[in-house]
């Protein structure tokens, strides 16, 4: 471990805080839907969008409405990428004549990326026309990510009103969302990327003759367009297989620190707006504390244990920190910090190899994202996943203190308590679940690439991300086959809606209550001590869960690793 | 729940036409104009082009094996070096395979010198990492110049006139483009053999 890189977590961490207040005003302006700047230019396509749809914004939707209008959509924008993929052969701007994608594949796409997960079982560069990748893809990166932010504000709103139905109107909240906040900042990145070496064409492939005389096929296409909004909508899904490890995706390590800051920042930007929107921004605060005690501790001990290197290699004479499948312009300090940061946000982009991490170094990505992505988490359902853990721990300080528990103003009783369980419940049956069929099964077994209890990691390491909906992978996996297809897109279609559901169940329960003013007898939620008892409850429901499964896979693998056994 | 889904049909079908339009057709059209425009170079894959003919691209490694070149580290991406087919090995830190190919590239290179960089014998995330550590860069110093007829002292110059150094020290990790740097040692060594002449 260096100084230059202790140097870089701390500023990133001290930016990603600075970077709260100002993201969160943007976003509580789009959540009160006031006039901003953006709307002199872009307010005639928003009133156009709601005429031609039929949308009238004002209309307040309950929380059973609003959530039949959104997975409505879900299932739309799913079916049209499946189209899009099995189409391939025919549609235009397919100049190498790709061919179409198998269909449990172009299934496995479709729910993937609609589910804001982003799962690539695919090189990106070899099997996806331009066509494709724009009109199949980025499509979802900006609308599963206005979509988490829409279930976030509807939310907010079960909390912040009272004694009323209305959660607001989920096409008002998806296009604004889209056209305010998503569509802009992503123009401005995009023109940034490219400034430093990302591609943009519509051209497809360009031959090279090397120095030595050999070919080399370079793959161009719309690239900077894709990676702005895959980096700011916590989407992850890369133009090519290498994701951001890719030079042509992240050419510099000033680009790959903007990458990481751009995957926190409007996670961050809806901790604050939660506290502006309940009327108390230390709320917002502590959330956010909390969050960032975690990441950082995470982010430290994958970083230290990279640093430390791997054991096998350091008996051959190889000295130093682990460099395999890691980029020499990030090194070890700018790859773990991006592995920590991709996980805790339910990004999933890849700026190194997870599946050559040491062993504790890849059981830092495995524990973030089985906590449930709520460190930061992804746009959206970070925030709302994190309230519900919230709510578990007002019931268990309420129990610890015999009151009734209140949570910003809200009295939190059984109906809510019984959701919030219900919703953090999915995680480990859908990823022990999945895994312990995976292990057993030939079709399972079929999959890893590695042997011993890597191999066995691999698998894990898949269902957690699809259920958590990061998108990354231990890509030594072979998943492109109709078993993980299938069973890989039931748990990423698991981990988006039986969250999002019982989240909107609990805001309706919320908002039809009273206020109920805080009093002397009420649990603060705001102090060192409130943070301490999030961290505690999130770490012992959300990672304890899954210890046995962590001990079979990258603890066998660390006592492997260190004592010189390979498989 | 049925009046529910009767209301979201148009909306649904209507919306998910327009935002395509709108995110998946209009925008990416928008910023490759823009970005064709500003940054046409980069927009078209930083090519770098000798004699008319494109080389390869800065950002992009290719494969290296004569002795009169830096070699960048070991890839991944398809048979070597494949741009159409990026990736690691995705070995795990235990793996056998891992260590059989390390063992390799540590035999070959342990007649130029030891102890060998880390990062000339682990393959990276891309399999097209285009840099290579200044310590990797040094370590071949020797053999570069004696195949190209050229002092170690003016090879040693040009390697260190090609380090790139971390955005205020901290962003980043010193660094040495193999395809910009063997360009350079080409451009001296035929200045070099026209001056002999």
């Amino acid at each position: 471990m260096t100084l230059p890189g202790w140097t870089l977590i701390l500023v990133f961490t001290a930016l990603t805080i600075a970077l709260a207040a100002p993201m969160g005003r943007w976003l509580f302006a789009i959540y009160e839907g006031r006039q901003t700047p953006l709307h002199r230019l872009l307010g005639p396509v928003e009133r156009g969008f709601y005429c031609l749809a039929g949308v009238d914004p004002e209309q307040q939707q309950s929380w059973r409405s609003y959530a039949i209008h959104m997975l409505l959509f879900q299932v739309m924008l799913a079916l049209l990428t499946y189209a899009l993929l099995r189409l391939q052969a025919v549609m235009p701007l397919n100049p190498r004549h790709l061919a179409a994608i198998s269909p449990d594949g172009a299934m496995n796409v479709g729910i993937s990326f609609t589910t804001n997960t982003n799962w690539q079982w695919y090189t990106g560069e070899a099997v996806l026309s331009n066509l494709s990748q724009m009109l199949g893809l980025v499509i979802h990166n900006f609308l599963s990510a206005a979509t988490g932010i829409a279930v976030a504000f509807a939310v907010f709103r079960g909390f912040s009103r009272h004694e009323t139905r209305h959660l607001g109107n989920f096409w008002a909240d998806c296009t604004r969302i889209t056209l305010y906040l998503l569509l802009p900042i992503s123009i401005i990145y995009a023109l940034f990327l490219i400034a430093s070496g990302v591609p943009q064409t519509f051209a497809s492939t360009i031959d090279a003759t090397t120095l030595e005389g050999a070919k080399q096929t370079l793959v161009l296409g719309p690239v900077a367009s894709q990676e702005a909004i895959k980096m700011l909508g916590t989407n992850g899904g890369g133009f090519y297989n290498a994701n951001s490890a890719h030079p042509f995706e992240n050419p510099t390590a000033l680009v790959n620190f903007v990458q990481m800051l751009s995957i926190f920042a409007i996670g961050a930007g809806l901790t604050w707006c939660f506290g502006k929107a309940v009327g108390n921004l230390r709320q917002g605060w502590a959330i956010l504390a909390a969050m960032m005690l975690l990441f950082f501790a995470g982010a430290s001990a994958c970083y230290w244990q990279e640093a430390a290197g791997n054991p096998v290699l350091h008996h051959l004479g190889v000295t130093g920190g682990n460099m395999e499948g890691k980029e020499v312009r990030f090194g070890i300090a700018g790859s773990a910090l991006f592995v920590a940061v991709t996980t805790d946000a339910s990004c999933g982009a890849v700026n190194a190899m997870h599946d050559s991490l040491t062993a504790l170094g890849g059981l830092v990505p495995l524990f973030n994202m089985q906590l449930g992505e709520i460190v930061i988490g992804g746009v959206g359902s970070g925030i709302y996943g994190f309230l519900l853990f919230a709510l578990l721990a007002v019931f268990i300080a309420g129990l610890m203190v015999g009151r009734t528990p209140e949570y910003v103003g809200k009295k939190i009783e059984a109906r809510e308590v019984k959701l919030a369980v219900l919703a953090i419940a999915v995680l480990p049956l859908s990823i022990l679940g999945f895994t312990a069929l995976a292990a057993v099964l030939p079709a399972g077994l079929a999959g890893p690439l590695n042997k011993g209890p890597h191999g066995f990691s691999e698998i894990l390491y898949a269902y957690t991300s699809a259920t958590a909906n990061n998108g990354s992978a231990f890509a030594g996996l072979s998943a492109g086959t109709p078993f993980f297809n299938g069973t890989l897109a039931v748990a990423m279609w698991l981990g988006r809606y039986f969250m999002i559901i019982p989240a909107l169940a609990i805001a309706g329960s919320l908002a039809a209550k009273k206020h109920t003013p805080a009093t002397a007898g009420s649990f603060p939620t705001t102090g060192v001590l409130w943070v301490g008892l999030l961290i505690g409850i999130i770490l012992i429901l959300g990672g304890l869960t899954f210890l046995p499964s962590l001990a079979l896979g990258p603890i066998a693998d660390h006592l492997a690793m260190t004592s010189g056994q390979t498989f | 729940m049925t009046k529910d889904l009767a209301a979201a049909i148009r909306p649904t079908l209507v919306l998910t036409l327009l935002f395509a339009a709108l995110t998946g057709l209009a925008y990416p059209a928008l910023v490759t104009a823009l970005g064709q425009l500003f940054f046409p170079a980069q927009a078209n894959g930083s090519l770098i082009e000798r004699d008319g003919h494109v080389i390869g691209s800065e950002l992009i490694a290719q494969g290296f094996a004569s002795p009169r070149y830096f070699h960048p580290r070991p890839s991944a991406a398809g048979k070597g070096w494949d741009a159409t087919n990026s990736g690691g090995s995705n070995y795990g830190p235990a793996a056998r395979p891992l260590v059989d190919r390390v063992k390799g590239e540590l035999a070959t290179l342990a007649k130029e010198g030891n102890p060998v960089p880390a990062d000339l014998v682990t393959a990276s995330g891309s399999g097209l990492d285009p840099d290579i550590s200044p310590e990797a860069a040094r370590f071949q110093i020797a053999r570069v110049a004696a195949a190209q007829h050229l002092s170690p002292g003016a090879v040693s110059t040009m390697v260190s006139q090609a380090i790139q150094y971390p955005l205020f020290g901290f962003i980043g990790e010193p660094r040495v483009n193999v395809l910009m740097l063997n360009l350079a040692l080409d451009k001296e060594a035929a200045s070099g053999a026209k001056s002999a002449r």
